[in-house]
């Protein structure tokens, strides 16, 4: 397969930056999207010139570092599928294919196609927790988990925190990102003690980290790659309304 | 003392900042739209009395200004009704404003046209109704204006002023450009209600899974129908039947 590619090239967070057109000629349809990026950037070694930088670890789709936005979609074109997992079979012999970062303000460019993901980190810390003695485990049964909550809490604990779902939403909001942790805790008898603190505190640092609101579009939900479902961001919503009632709950005193 | 009242000064500048969160921005946004699709079906429903006649239109137009009459003085209720539409638009608008400028903030002022590729512009699946709610907004803003000079204090009058609702209705209706700006203001307006529906429900907390995200969009689109052909016949029939003359 011929391909020709244009991608983002920024030598830094303070450079502007531009799209750069690039041809590879021996692409295999088998090769995943980010093998035919290795095979470029073999060919840029070779010829001198700098290598594209983009993210990627696992490469088995469960890890959520690989973050390209393809052809104006968030992990491409393929429905549940992460960059890593995309095969170039997928694209017609003599594409012309844009590969772009992630765009968000809350999401600075470190170089070519790697941005900052930070920002999800600190909205994990701000709640993204339990509050357990800890010590020798305790027993399986201690504490029973409805068959619905466990499931509930395991279709939101699949997000694997990639951040899709921010470069895809016209608003720029990580509400999808966010629901999914909330949820995750929320749903679990383990996490109701701090359910309420979990989603003020959570929501806080979402709107402090700069991230829009989110006007229920479902684009984020439409590219992710695990498919997390629209209706953990209403489970987000509610809880931090819920929270809100009076005498609910103290309200969380750091963060 | 003094440790309780710097807690205090702690907890009360959190909370306002709890109430200045997207997720309550968009709460507000969402009651305050809720109450003026309620309006608008008891509006909707009353324009249909002009198919009535003038004496059932006239009365019908009196009938809301004595309405709640002892308890409350005369237009009480009206003006109770005006005072909680006005409340609404005024929350409803600075709420989308101030998400409108975190949207501005956190994608560099372009939303979703932020990548450099043309080649999906509309996304993966987003509604024509979904990106287009601000400019929906925007139209519906200024329609709402036109029509209360138009009809309510009836500062402007096309086809003639009359002291009769029902005259004023029908002279204006029977122009056909007056028509034609309502039909553009009511078919933004369903556009509006399409998404606006099912987004201040899901805002509210009731998406709780894929069948009610379908069950509420398809709820939406009906609501959006009905209102915007709802609210057309009237003027329609005025124009095209005669009705009235």
């Amino acid at each position: 397969m011929i391909i020709t590619l244009r991608i983002w090239r920024q030598q830094n967070r303070s450079d502007a930056g531009a799209m750069v057109t690039y041809r590879i000629e021996d692409v295999a349809p088998e090769m995943s999207f980010l093998e035919m990026l290795d095979v470029l950037n073999e060919q840029l070694t070779l010829s001198g010139d700098d290598p594209v930088a983009f993210d990627s670890d696992c490469r088995e789709g469960i890890c959520g570092m690989c973050s390209l936005v393809i052809d104006g979609i968030a992990h491409g074109p393929e429905a549940l599928t992460a960059v890593c997992q995309l095969h170039m079979r997928h694209f017609d012999d003599g594409a012309v294919i844009d590969v772009e970062p992630w765009r968000a303000d809350p999401f600075p460019i470190v170089k070519d196609l790697i941005v900052d993901r930070s920002a999800l980190d600190r909205i994990i810390q701000a709640g993204g927790y339990i509050t357990a003695p800890t010590g020798t485990a305790p027993d399986a049964h201690a504490t029973l988990v409805p068959k619905d909550a466990a499931d509930r809490a395991f279709d939101a604990a699949v997000c694997i925190g990639c951040g899709a779902c921010i470069a895809a939403c016209p608003n720029g909001s990580a509400m999808l990102f966010t629901g999914a942790k909330a949820t995750h805790l929320g749903s679990l008898p383990q996490g109701q003690p701090e359910r309420n603190s979990r989603a003020l505190a959570m929501i806080n640092q979402h709107d402090a980290e700069g991230f829009g609101g989110c006007t229920e579009i479902g684009e984020c939900t439409a590219v992710c790659p695990v498919g997390i479902p629209l209706n953990m961001i209403s489970q987000l919503n509610s809880d931090v309304l819920s929270a809100l009632a009076p005498g609910r709950t103290r309200r969380p005193q750091t963060g | 003392m003094a440790i309780s009242s710097a807690v205090q000064g702690v907890s009360t500048a959190k909370r306002q900042r709890f109430l200045r969160s997207t997720v309550v921005l968009h709460a507000a946004a969402a009651v305050t739209g809720l109450v003026m699709v309620l309006y608008l079906l008891a509006h909707m429903y009353g324009n249909y009395k002009v198919f009535s006649g003038q004496v059932a239109f006239d009365g019908y137009s009196h009938y809301l200004r004595t309405m709640g009459e002892p308890l409350l003085p005369r237009t009480g209720a009206l003006w109770i009704i005006r005072v909680v539409l006005l409340a609404s638009v005024l929350i409803h608008m600075y709420a989308v404003i101030a998400l409108w400028r975190r949207m501005r903030k956190a994608t560099a002022g372009k939303g979703g046209r932020r990548y450099q590729s043309r080649k999906n512009p509309r996304g993966v699946q987003r509604t024509y109704s979904s990106f287009t709610m601000r400019w929906g907004g925007i139209i519906i803003f200024l329609f709402v204006i036109y029509h209360i000079l138009h009809l309510t204090v009836n500062a402007i009058a096309p086809g003639g002023a009359s002291e009769s609702p029902y005259e004023r209705v029908v002279n204006g209706f029977s122009i056909w450009w007056v028509v034609a700006t309502y039909v553009i203001a009511m078919l933004a307006l369903g556009f509006h209600l399409r998404h606006g529906f099912w987004s201040a429900l899901a805002s509210l907390g009731a998406n709780t899974s894929p069948a009610r995200r379908r069950l509420f969009n398809q709820t939406a689109t009906v609501l959006a129908v009905v209102i915007t052909v709802g609210f057309l016949i009237p003027p329609v029939a005025i124009l095209f039947r005669g009705v009235g003359s």
